[in-house]
């Protein structure tokens, strides 16, 4: 097993002349939390399809979780996790339903699920809501269950697209939490959100810009670097620089 | 008389569990921006569908441009413009032509109120025969922002524009919204975004179909209950959870790279021993000092006491 969780070098996707995303390198370490910053149509998405195994590049190196992105696809999509605000559990399921159904796609035993299950509801307080389908339970309380879903199989990544974005800010931070619990397991949490103060929150952080990665540090770092007060400084100092205007 | 009136609206959708809202009384005066702010589920979609009468409400009145949102359904639809949280225009129809059809729709031209939303429409117009399902994000609220004002409504809804909109193209949508504000026309913007809640001249605190507070956001702030402190350390994250610990917290969360935090009673000396105690716990360079809450300080101190 490699130290690195994520290697990438000079990864691009390109759609006929459009340079989707443009020669990015970066590593990210087991156990981190990388915050993955860029404005709408910077490339986020592209890049992220390409890192969980969705997406061939059209040239460049990356591995994820040791595997390759052009030849290990299916190793990748078995050891990592993912979430996103726009889709994350069935809502006519039940919770422990969905949580049979995600543990049962990432490959746990009839044990393992039961086992995993059990500790799951309860870390989460659900005991009461165990039968409920998850389309009558509140935003956050869904978030929070997808996260802890998205991470059953003890992936070496887990990917997570915008997974706070309308939540509110109590449970916004709650979420975090469990975040924090999940790299001190060793897990390498990769995130993107447009919330500037959950920025601050990761270990490092990149900021994509027309495809590139223009910006890559601790956000102390990026805020002396921009000689800026907050993280919100710096990314609007970056993305007003943007050519590129797929918005 | 105020542009937009609720009394006492309820509604709820299932039998069992909490309404999706209770008791919502407000109004928005003629030429406001007004803000509902507030989290998924906290029924700011449901308020807006009763003011634009595509819902009715189980009890209570509300009137739009001195219209009954019952009654006189049909004169508010012609009034008001809407944009909601889905995006809903015609994914087949190119910018272009949903424009016109709009305008068609509400009886004017294009032409009659271009003025209106010139500068939003010039940021689209070099895609105006690109179909509206072939746009980015940012593009398709810009063309809903022009099809909802083709008709130069006296109202404006605005049912979370900015939700999964980065921090800049944010910005420059609130910036279009006080441009218009300038025509005359009353605005009642949603948004989960807690930070753009000072962009709005009053706003309404919202949670779980219950208003918290209705106010301006500098009253909102000046209300804030007792005093509100900011903690840094190099280890937040650690800082975290043994501030949490400690006897005489009321709240304490983070906030960016520092962490926000009151004490349960006030008067006493507690930041010193707070500091004392964490430098007992091993933290170095801790600093604290008294901070100015923000809308978010404000709307975590309403809702933790509310539970």
């Amino acid at each position: 097993m490699s130290e690195k969780a994520i290697v990438c070098k000079d990864l691009t996707k390109r759609f006929g002349d459009f340079f989707a995303v443009n020669h990015i390198s970066f590593d990210v370490d087991q156990g981190e939390i990388f915050g993955f910053l860029g404005a709408n149509g910077a490339g986020k998405t592209t890049a992220m399809r390409m890192l969980c195994g969705l997406s061939y590049p059209t040239s460049g190196e990356a591995t994820v979780a040791g595997y390759n992105v052009f030849r290990q696809q299916e190793a990748i999509k078995r050891n990592i996790g993912y979430m996103s605000q726009k889709f994350s559990l069935y809502e006519s399921l039940t919770v422990r339903e969905n949580i049979r159904f995600y543990g049962g796609v990432y490959g746990l035993s009839d044990k393992q699920l039961k086992e995993k299950g059990d500790e799951l509801i309860t870390k989460l307080g659900l005991e009461k809501e165990a039968k409920m389908m998850v389309g009558s339970l509140p935003l956050g309380w869904k978030q929070k269950l997808a996260f802890s879903v998205a991470i059953i199989h003890q992936p070496r990544i887990v990917f997570l697209d915008e997974p706070t974005g309308g939540v509110d800010p109590v449970t916004r931070r709650q979420f975090w939490d469990l975040i924090y619990d999940a790299a001190a397991n060793g897990i390498t949490v990769f995130v993107t959100t447009h919330y500037m103060d959950e920025a601050e929150y990761c270990n490092r952080i990149s900021i994509m810009v027309d495809g590139r990665i223009d910006a890559l540090d601790s956000p102390a770092n990026l805020k002396k670097q921009f000689d800026a007060a907050s993280m919100n400084e710096v990314f609007y100092a970056l993305a007003r620089t943007a050519k590129r205007s797929a918005d | 008389m105020d542009t937009v009136i609720l009394q006492h609206i309820s509604k709820s959708y299932v039998k069992e569990g909490p309404p999706a809202l209770q008791d919502i009384s407000f109004s928005v005066k003629k030429g406001e921006l007004f803000g509902l702010i507030g989290p998924d589920g906290a029924g700011k979609s449901t308020i807006f569908r009763i003011l634009t009468t595509l819902l009715l409400s189980d009890k209570g009145t509300a009137t739009v441009a001195g219209y009954d949102v019952v009654q006189h359904y049909h004169e508010i639809r012609s009034c008001v413009g809407y944009m909601p949280g889905k995006f809903s225009l015609y994914q087949d129809l190119t910018i272009e032509e949903n424009l016109h059809f709009f305008a068609t729709l509400f009886g004017t031209t294009v032409e009659a109120n271009y003025a209106l939303i010139k500068d939003i429409y010039e940021q689209i117009a070099p895609f105006k025969n690109r179909r509206a399902g072939k746009l980015s994000g940012g593009m398709k609220q810009k063309l809903a922002l022009c099809c909802a004002l083709i008709h130069r409504p006296e109202v404006l809804f605005l049912d979370e524009p900015t939700t999964g909109v980065d921090a800049v193209s944010r910005k420059e949508f609130w910036e279009m919204l006080q441009r218009l504000k300038t025509e005359g026309i009353t605005i009642v913007v949603s948004t989960p975004y807690m930070d753009e809640a000072s962009l709005c001249e009053r706003i309404a605190l919202i949670q779980t179909g219950q208003i918290l507070s209705i106010d301006t956001p500098a009253n909102i702030i000046k209300d804030y209950p007792g005093k509100l402190y900011a903690l840094r350390a190099p280890k937040v994250h650690q800082l975290l959870k043994d501030t949490r610990q400690y006897a005489g917290i009321r709240l304490c969360y983070a906030a960016g790279d520092k962490l926000h935090l009151s004490f349960k009673d006030e008067g006493k000396d507690h930041p010193a021993e707070l500091l004392s105690w964490l430098e007992s716990k091993g933290h170095q360079g801790v600093h604290i000092e008294e901070i100015t809450p923000d809308i978010e300080d404000c709307f975590i101190a309403k809702t933790s006491t509310h539970e």
